[in-house]
């Protein structure tokens, strides 16, 4: 945990926040030498104290937080060109880096996009929570459903709430510009630029490298560990939607059960009380299951789903660190046959290998923390799952003991009517 | 089982098993000695085996016999006397129910279990071979001796006590009744359509109602059985959460153990089905037995039908021959008759003949008269003990069913405690983690 005293972020070390630039970590022009000392801005050291403090709490509890996001209010929108839903997000912080303290924007999905590109970009190696999937999952109509837009407006409420409670990315100045802008078009402009010349690098890499030389065994057991746990999630996954479905024919049939013993009744006299009890018991049992497949889908379901593309967003820092590395030991290697240059490859060799020690240490810190988030969501998910089974035993229970009961009091009538009679 | 002081206690079966009873205490029928077979000795249905040996065209089968005890409740000389046993196969409890059922026909019969499973949800095995099939069926064939023989009217039957006794022989004994004419008569009687002028208005709503029964009680059974079907489905695959989870947990450091222990729960949880829907088979082996009730319920109205309809028969056969008596005595044709029209044509017979004839007839009359009488008497009789007997099992049902739909409630309740108890362990690990 912590232990650290160099700060796993490596942008609060080496580049100041409140540069409106695009942050370009990347470029091979940037280092220390370039003759910017370790900024101590007040930003930056704030960030380092906080960082410090939250890897012994690991994220932001109500008492710290300083900034809170909601999105809701989903509203379609229409163009002449096209249809689209659009969110509100609404932004309350005391952060001074804000010129106020609410903010109130419109945004779509497409924003979305945009800024979590943005932030993986500049932060290669943190994790990035995932944003809710682009297009439709099978087996829904449209995309203008309920539920749908429901689901992804919950999703999307949970991606700028971690980004908000995360140490490092929280001060991302896209993040801020995300929050504040009205019209997001002109900022979206910027970077793509940036974007493809990253990709041009990495396939440069990738072209002459022919693979790790030593991946550190820390990142190997990273590796394997993001394997396993892929594939894990995805089971889990599939065995509760194995589950609803199952759930789903059993309450099909409940519904078709419940009136055998209603109609039967009908040609009964002495059994008329039994049966139309025990069908009115099975009848709000069907109620109960139906609440339980309900609660299965609204909490389970989703957090499982999130933590499949969590998966994957951790497949991708797992990649782009080992590219870093790829590139600093593609320089390496390429620093012994051009003895002419030595001084200034020595340069740009130092520089990959400082930029692959900061990408390697943000992703140690960033790692246990996503550990403990990931283990805290899924732990409580299954905890609310056990409890909603729980509740559903007992309401059941419940129904079917205040038949007994009642079966008895009617005994007890009948015997007292013929001891009378 | 009952919980009314008053009720008689009648011994049950030889393990001591509860079992359902039929009321022995009410008596709407002509009395036999007083005291139902079952109130002298006690039946059970112990044990069942497999044979093999030839049939009856000389091949060799596989075939399963079930040993009957008894034991007689008095004592002999002070002594307890000793069980008796002999072994017994389905088709031989089939025949002394047929037997039972010609000798009987105004008893709503008990009925034997299912020949082959039906309704079975599908983990059940529908072969008859299947051990579960065979206990469940042993369980059915010992409630049938039981039924029949705290039977008012059926336990006095000497080939019923000869069933329970004599191992050797008893066949012959059944066909020596040659109760198996009656049975064919009766059942080509049975499918046959007639139209009854004036049957018994309570045994036709009677046989209205058993027809009910029959169709809700088969749909219940139908809908539960699927029912039945998907929660064993639900509960197993919860048996994969079992096995991810145990994976999962090699993978992880602090969540390792409870996801693990969780797992364990998952794997319970799986596995509780399987007594759970056993026990609920009981339950709808206390449904399907009044499914077949229903049959032998109608059976005895229709019953009733053949014989009122024989009487209308007789009735009507008795009123042409007055007509025809009358007519020649007095000469005057009321109905068209073939005779009357040969009479207009050819001349009327003469006096001798028309005296033959008419001696004839006032036979014919004579025997007719007679005959309508034995069958009134009979349609009387028929009707009083069949009404008797229809009211009796009406109390029985209503009673059976009302028990069986309370265990039902039992059995629900304690499926969901189950459930409850395994889920909150679950969480307990899931906290853990």
């Amino acid at each position: 945990m912590s232990g650290h005293t160099v700060p796993a972020d490596i942008s609060g070390h080496m580049l100041d926040f409140d540069e409106d630039e695009d942050l370009e970590v990347f470029s091979k022009n940037t280092s220390l030498t370039d003759g910017d000392p370790i900024p101590n801005s007040p930003g930056s050291m704030v960030n380092q104290y906080r960082l410090e403090e939250d890897e012994e709490e690991q994220q932001q509890d109500g008492d710290t937080k300083d900034i809170f996001v909601t999105v809701d209010n989903p509203e379609n929108h229409i163009t002449a060109l096209e249809t689209f839903i659009m969110y509100r997000v609404v932004t309350k912080t005391t952060r001074s880096e804000f010129d106020s303290s609410e903010f109130e924007v419109r945004r779509r999905y497409q924003d979305f996009l945009w800024l979590r590109s943005r932030l993986e970009e500049n932060y290669p190696t943190l994790i990035v929570h995932p944003l809710p999937e682009k297009f439709v999952m099978k087996g829904m109509v449209e995309r203008f459903n309920d539920d749908f837009i429901e689901t992804r407006r919950k999703a999307l409420h949970r991606f700028l709430n971690r980004i908000s409670e995360h140490p490092i990315l929280s001060y991302s100045q896209y993040f801020k510009v995300f929050l504040t802008t009205q019209e997001l078009a002109s900022h979206k402009k910027q970077g793509p630029g940036f974007l493809s010349r990253m990709g041009v690098t990495m396939r440069a890499v990738a072209n002459s490298v022919r693979g790790l030389r030593s991946r550190l065994d820390e990142f190997t057991v990273m590796q394997e560990y993001v394997e396993d746990f892929s594939n894990k999630i995805g089971i889990v996954d599939k065995v509760t939607q194995r589950i609803i479905k199952e759930q789903r024919e059993y309450l099909d049939d409940l519904k078709q059960y419940s009136p055998t013993y209603f109609q039967w009744a009908e040609s009964e006299v002495e059994l008329v009380e039994p049966l139309k009890g025990v069908g009115s018991c099975v009848e709000r049992c069907t109620k109960e299951t139906e609440e339980q497949i309900q609660h299965l889908s609204e909490v389970l379901v989703p957090a499982l789903h999130e933590y499949i593309l969590c998966a994957d967003t951790l497949k991708g820092v797992m990649r782009r660190r080992d590219n870093i590395q790829a590139e600093f030991e593609a320089k390496n290697e390429a620093m012994g046959s051009r003895k002419n240059d030595e001084e200034i490859l020595q340069e740009e060799v130092d520089n990959l290998a400082d930029r692959m020690e900061q990408a390697n240490n943000a992703l140690r810190g960033d790692w246990s923390r996503w550990k403990t988030i990931m283990r805290t969501d899924l732990r409580s998910a299954f905890v609310a799952t056990a409890e909603k089974n729980m509740e559903y035993y007992e309401k059941c229970l419940a129904v079917w003991e205040s038949f007994l009961v009642s079966q008895r009091g009617e005994s007890t009538e009948q015997r007292e009517e013929e001891h009378a009679s | 089982m009952a919980e009314d002081g008053k009720e008689e206690s009648v011994a049950s079966s030889c393990d001591g098993s509860d079992r359902t009873e039929p009321d022995g205490s009410l008596n709407h029928t002509v009395p036999g000695d007083g005291s139902s077979l079952l109130r002298r000795m006690e039946i059970c249905v112990a044990e069942a085996e497999r044979r093999s040996g030839k049939n009856a065209v000389g091949m060799q089968e596989t075939f399963t016999v079930y040993l009957i005890e008894t034991r007689l409740l008095e004592s002999v000389d002070g002594r307890n006397p000793p069980p008796d046993s002999l072994w017994r196969r389905y088709s031989e409890f089939e025949l002394l129910r047929n037997y039972l059922i010609v000798t009987y026909p105004f008893i709503v019969m008990p009925p034997l279990p299912e020949k082959r499973a039906e309704f079975v949800w599908h983990k059940l095995s529908a072969d008859n071979m299947d051990p579960d099939f065979v206990e469940r069926r042993r369980v059915g064939l010992e409630n049938f001796l039981l039924r029949v023989a705290s039977h008012p009217v059926l336990s006095n039957d000497k080939i019923l006590y000869h069933f329970l006794t004599k191992e050797h022989g008893w066949k012959e004994m059944v066909y020596e009744t040659e109760f198996q004419a009656k049975a064919d008569s009766r059942l080509r009687a049975l499918n046959a359509t007639f139209r009854v002028r004036s049957p018994n208005k309570p045994l036709m709503e009677t046989k209205h109602y058993s027809d009910e029964l029959q169709s809700h009680t088969s749909q219940l059974l139908r809908a539960r059985t699927r029912v039945a079907d998907r929660l064993y489905a639900v509960y197993k695959v919860h048996g994969n959460y079992g096995r991810v989870f145990s994976e999962w947990s090699a993978i992880e450091k602090e969540m390792g153990d409870g996801l693990q222990s969780a797992g364990h729960h998952m794997d319970a949880y799986a596995a509780s089905i399987d007594d759970i829907l056993e026990e609920e088979e009981h339950y709808a082996d206390q449904l399907k037995e009044y499914l077949f009730y229903a049959e032998a319920l109608r059976a005895v109205c229709r019953k009733h039908e053949l014989t009122q309809f024989e009487l209308e028969m007789a009735s009507q056969d008795l009123v042409s021959k007055k007509q025809q008596r009358e007519e020649l005595a007095t000469g005057i044709v009321r109905t068209f008759s073939f005779k009357g029209m040969t009479n207009k044509l050819f001349g009327q017979e003469a006096p001798e003949q028309r005296e033959a004839r008419l001696n004839l007839l006032e036979e014919l009359i004579a025997e007719g008269e007679e005959a309508v009488k034995d069958k009134t008497a009979e349609c009387e009789e028929y009707v009083e003990r069949a009404w008797a007997d229809v009211l009796r099992f009406k109390d029985q049902k209503d009673k059976d069913l009302q028990e069986a739909l309370i265990n039902y409630a039992h059995m629900q309740i304690s499926m969901c405690k189950k459930g409850i108890q395994i889920w909150s362990n679950a969480r307990e690990c899931f906290l853990k983690m």
